[in-house]
């Protein structure tokens, strides 16, 4: 019972960084109708954005392990702000009109050179993401662990998701995203400026991808260039398991999967971890290919 | 095929006979192992235009099917051997012959049970589930550890000479083209043109695209089986997501839907790390920015939907003659 | 009717032109006044300290060699690659190594699989390969050409095993493998086996594949069974990060490991869920004998910091083939190679060196413990046999 209890705990806390991440999936699929390849990679600059973020940080004096958490995430946050507002401006703005699969294309490439030019600048020896906040375990070790990181990523991942939620349904912003999303082509005939409002979703969308990271890193402190790729992957399923374009599906596919693995590894089949997030994408695909929480959306000719 | 095709074909594969025999006998063993990676790179940049550029179907899986290939034939030829010492025999060319088309079948057999599924889902979806699927048949082959799970299979038979390699590119490069031009193969380029339509006009878009998955695998497979005994040594890593882009990286530079641009790809993109061993590091920072530049300036690629040979004067006169008469 | 004289032109080129002959360029290098070792290494990627120390080590040997007139007359040239610590990568640059830089002998690699992956490419072409560090037993059996400097894992398994039950007297173990990595599952295999025979109890036996971050799944499992030992055969980067978990989950188990642990980014890495831990290696640089304390102070002179096992492994490597070099009648791959099988009792840093019949070493193994300030504190020899 503890057993199980300890897994759910564990599952849930690898979930909810699925689920920030799919979120910047779900949201840009949502207005765009692509994939965002390098999304995942947005993450990996994030956590790398932190690496060097701290020691400049500590240099200028700052000691406090709050304050520095915050400020490292805020750091990692306009980091990848800025990467992924440029990338959209640059890759993704002149293929609008294009057929889907070359920004997929693009994506790809966009993702491939995040992730290499990475490790050849900084080499692809593993760094260790810097221990602002010590671990904790808050229930005495003896039995059930849970740390206070693993608290921290459920209550900061609820807070966001929680805060996003509220930003999409209940303001302006959120009502033209939602009218984007629906058909960009009226939104614009309605006055909604169609390129702000994108630029928006991608800014949203990857500052929930870097506040992910500094998570991610210090419940997981090996970062490496290629550590944006699995996660990705797997982040996305959970997106099109919950229903691509639904943000409610992206958090609920996101915890589901953290579940999945975490069940999956226990019962002993660990080199299959992998391998669930892609059976389970298959299956969603072929019963309820909207996913979850999906529309489907009808192919008019 | 007609008997003066038959006899062309022969006399090109004596050629290559040939010309196999001259570059081994005289060239640095490196240049001909750089000449070889080249052709399996054509054998498997044509498969994938098949699916990706002629049907319009976007896979990201072709390392799988790579994969099943090598595994399969150096199952064959490498583990058989060991437990059952009197099938020796199949490291000798001729059953290494027949095991790369034994690991071409499994991989058709896979491309199928892939195929299937994917046919009702388009664009990005199916682009991540082919993705899916490549992911997970190197997981499953992760997980035998019969064949060396992730430590991988050492001391497979290198026997991938030139003629066999190159043998196998002329097949596939025939096969192919002939497939294009036949009624089949119109049949496949409608479904890239417009599935709806093609679909009000009576073609059973779910057959034709099963069989296009079915054939590019295959020749996956093929591909796969030669570079398994071309490397020696192969673990489920070799097959993974990367080797998949790498793939596309190739249709689409030479131009989706031309097998000449396949070609074309193959070979710059097997060539150019080894023509910038200076930039050997900048590799992969610069293929992708080649890719991303080409989606913005000339997605087409290289050479299009055309052929190469459409650009030969000669045969844009005999394409005027016949467009006017 | 053009195509079929073309072609027929194309075969009547290739066939006279096939009469000329090529020589066999394997292990001749292409500049005959000097020798050329190839070294194949993982410089980056998870296990870098492993490739990047290696070659330190082999670079010492061979530049003080160089300035004593270096072998046979010689100079020695060092050419190395980096596999980045994947095996078809180690497959590629050793084929590039035999092929195209032509070197006379072939200098690695540390981890079991990749020397595993590499060593027929070698035997093929007939290249004698020296692995500084690579324990699986699998790896000389690939072939006659393939050697290596250091013990083998059926002895490393038995030192931990014995270290358990007769110096700590814990006779409960669960254990926990690398599954991606040869080195790991056999050393795995070989621990389970001898500690068995000496009356320990294997509780808990299971995996995880190298590059995981997370453990924690596993380790609840293992915490239920309550094992005194946690035996992490495995390599640097996730053997701290599974102290790290390990201690977080609560369990409380004594941590051992292998010669994969020795790296100083081990206490970075596990900071202080490392200590206290023991593993086995090659050799400690607290060793009193004059040879260990000369190499050290020349390697601290040059690199400025202490040289780890895997630097004093390349090291010995490197002598090794340069002495077979000098006692080989010439400078063909075989002369080279059995001078290289008929090495007896040389003075290594990393102890008296023979190479016996299966192509291995036999040597003591020591037993390190992790202290704060990174520091391996030398426990105990354990001898073969």
């Amino acid at each position: 019972m503890e057993a199980f209890v300890q897994i759910l705990i564990n599952g849930l806390s690898q979930g909810s960084v699925y689920a920030l991440v799919a979120l910047g999936y779900t949201m840009v699929y949502g207005v765009l109708q692509f994939i965002n390849f390098a999304h995942s990679d947005i993450f990996m600059l994030g956590a790398f954005a932190a690496i060097f973020a701290v020691p400049a940080l500590q240099s200028l004096g700052v000691t406090s392990p709050w304050i520095l958490f915050i400020l490292t995430t805020l750091a990692s946050m306009l980091a990848c702000i800025f990467v992924s507002l440029t990338v959209e401006r640059i890759a993704y703005r002149p293929l609008r009109k294009a057929p889907r699969l070359n920004v997929l294309i693009t994506a790809i490439g966009v993702s491939l050179f995040l992730q290499n030019i990475v490790q050849v600048k900084a080499g692809a020896d593993p760094r260790f993401f810097p221990r602002v906040i010590e671990t904790q375990s808050l229930l005495g070790g003896e039995g059930l662990v849970i740390t206070n990181i693993q608290v921290m990523v459920l209550a900061v991942s609820a807070i966001l998701m929680f805060l996003l939620n509220f930003i999409v349904h209940h303001t302006k912003l959120g009502t033209a995203m939602r009218a984007v999303s629906f058909d960009i082509e009226i939104a614009n005939l309605m006055g909604i400026p169609t390129d702000a409002v994108i630029s928006f979703t991608f800014i949203i969308g990857s500052a929930l991808a870097g506040a992910a990271s500094i998570l991610y890193g210090l419940a997981y402190p090996k970062i490496e260039p290629l550590l944006g790729t699995l996660i990705g992957l797997k982040a996305f399923v959970a997106a099109v398991f919950g229903g691509i374009g639904s943000i409610m599906g992206a958090t609920v596919g996101g915890l589901v999967l953290g579940l999945a693995e975490a069940i999956t590894v226990y019962l002993g089949a660990s080199t299959y971890r992998d391998a669930i997030a892609f059976g389970i994408l298959i299956l969603i695909l072929l019963v309820k290919p909207a996913g979850l929480f999906g529309t489907v959306r009808r192919e008019k000719v | 095929m007609k008997i003066s095709q038959w006899i062309t074909f022969g006399i090109v594969v004596a050629s290559i006979w040939g010309l196999g025999f001259l570059f081994e006998s005289n060239l640095n063993p490196y240049v001909v192992r750089v000449i070889v990676n080249c052709g399996i790179a054509m054998i498997l940049a044509m498969s994938l235009n098949l699916v990706n550029g002629c049907a319009g179907q976007f896979s990201l899986g072709h390392a799988g099917f790579m994969g099943v290939g090598a595994y399969l034939s150096a199952t064959i030829t490498t583990l058989l051997p060991m437990a059952y010492p009197e099938l020796s025999f199949l490291r000798e060319p001729l059953g290494i012959g027949i095991a790369v088309v034994l690991g071409g079948i499994g991989a058709g057999v896979a491309g199928y049970l892939v195929g299937l599924p994917s046919l009702r889902l388009r664009g990005d979806y199916l682009a991540i589930v082919t993705l899916g699927f490549g992911e997970i048949i190197r997981i499953i082959f992760l997980n035998i550890d019969a064949v060396g799970g992730p430590r991988g299979m050492p001391g497979i038979p290198r026997e991938s000479t030139f003629f066999w390699v190159y043998f196998w590119a002329l097949n596939t490069f025939v096969i192919l083209y002939r497939l294009i031009k036949s009624s089949y193969g119109r049949a496949i380029l409608s479904i890239r043109e417009n599935e709806i339509a093609a679909e009000s006009m009576g073609i059973d878009i779910a057959h034709y695209k099963v069989v296009a998955f079915v054939i590019s695998s295959f020749f996956a497979g093929i591909a796969g089986a030669l570079f398994a005994h071309y490397q020696g040594f192969i673990d489920p890593a070799t097959f993974n997501f990367n080797r998949s882009v790498d793939v596309v990286i190739m249709v689409v530079l030479g131009g989706m839907g031309s097998l000449s641009g396949a070609l074309l790809g193959g070979i710059i993109v097997s060539l150019l790390p080894e023509i910038l061993r200076v930039l050997e590091q900048y590799r992969m920072v610069v293929f992708p920015l080649i890719l991303i530049v080409l989606m913005l300036v000339r997605p087409m690629g290289l050479l299009g939907h055309r052929e190469i040979w459409d650009f030969l004067p000669k045969f844009k006169r005999k394409k005027e003659v016949k467009a006017n008469g | 009717m053009k195509s079929l004289f073309f072609s027929l032109g194309l075969v009547f080129l290739s066939l006279s032109a096939s009469c000329i002959k090529k020589s066999d360029t394997a292990g001749t290098p292409a500049n005959e006044n000097e020798i050329v070792f190839g070294e194949y290494g993982s410089m980056t990627g998870s296990e870098s300290t492993f490739g990047t120390s290696t070659h330190k080590g082999i670079m010492m040997a061979v530049e003080e060699a160089n300035k004593k007139g270096g072998v046979k007359g010689k100079q020695v040239r060092v050419i190395s690659y980096d596999t980045q610590g994947k095996s078809d990568e180690a497959v590629t640059v050793v084929t590039r190594l035999i092929t195209q830089d032509r070197v006379n002998v072939i200098l690695g690699e540390v981890a079991s699989s990749r020397s595993i992956a590499a060593a027929p490419v070698a035997q093929q072409y007939k290249v004698p390969m020296i692995s500084p560090s690579s324990t699986n037993p699998k790896v000389t059996q690939l072939g006659d050409y393939i050697f290596r400097v250091c013990f083998i894992d059926p002895f490393q398994g038995s030192v931990m095993a014995k270290f358990a039950i007769n110096n700590l007297n814990l006779k409960k173990a669960a254990i926990f493998r690398d599954v991606k990595s040869d080195y790991s599952v056999g050393l795995a295999n070989f621990f389970a086996e001898d500690y068995k025979k000496m009356g320990g109890q294997i509780v808990m036996d299971v995996a995880y594949s190298g590059g995981d971050v997370d453990f924690k799944s596993q380790l609840t499992k293992i915490k239920e069974t309550k094992p005194d030992v946690l035996f992490v055969p495995g390599y640097y980067t996730e053997a701290g990060i599974i102290a790290v978990q390990a201690r977080e989950l609560g369990i409380k188990a004594t941590l051992l490991g292998g010669d994969g642990w020795d790296s100083n980014k081990l206490s970075e890495i596990g900071q202080s869920s490392i200590l206290g831990a023991y593993f086995s290696n090659h050799y400690s640089a607290e060793d009193k004998s004059p040879v260990v304390q000369n190499f050290v102070t020349q390697y601290k002179a040059k690199y400025g910091e202490v040289p780890n096992s895997l630097a004093a492994q390349g090291y010995d490597a490197a002598l090794i083939a340069m002495d077979a070099i000098n006692r080989a009648p010439d400078l063909t791959s075989k002369s080279i190679r059995d001078a290289i099988a008929s090495t007896k009792n040389f003075q290594g840093v990393t102890g008296i060196i023979s190479i016996n019949e299966d192509r291995n070493a036999v040597k003591p193994a020591v037993v390190l413990k992790v202290e704060a300030g990174a520091k391996h504190t030398y426990v105990t020899t354990i001898n073969p046999g």
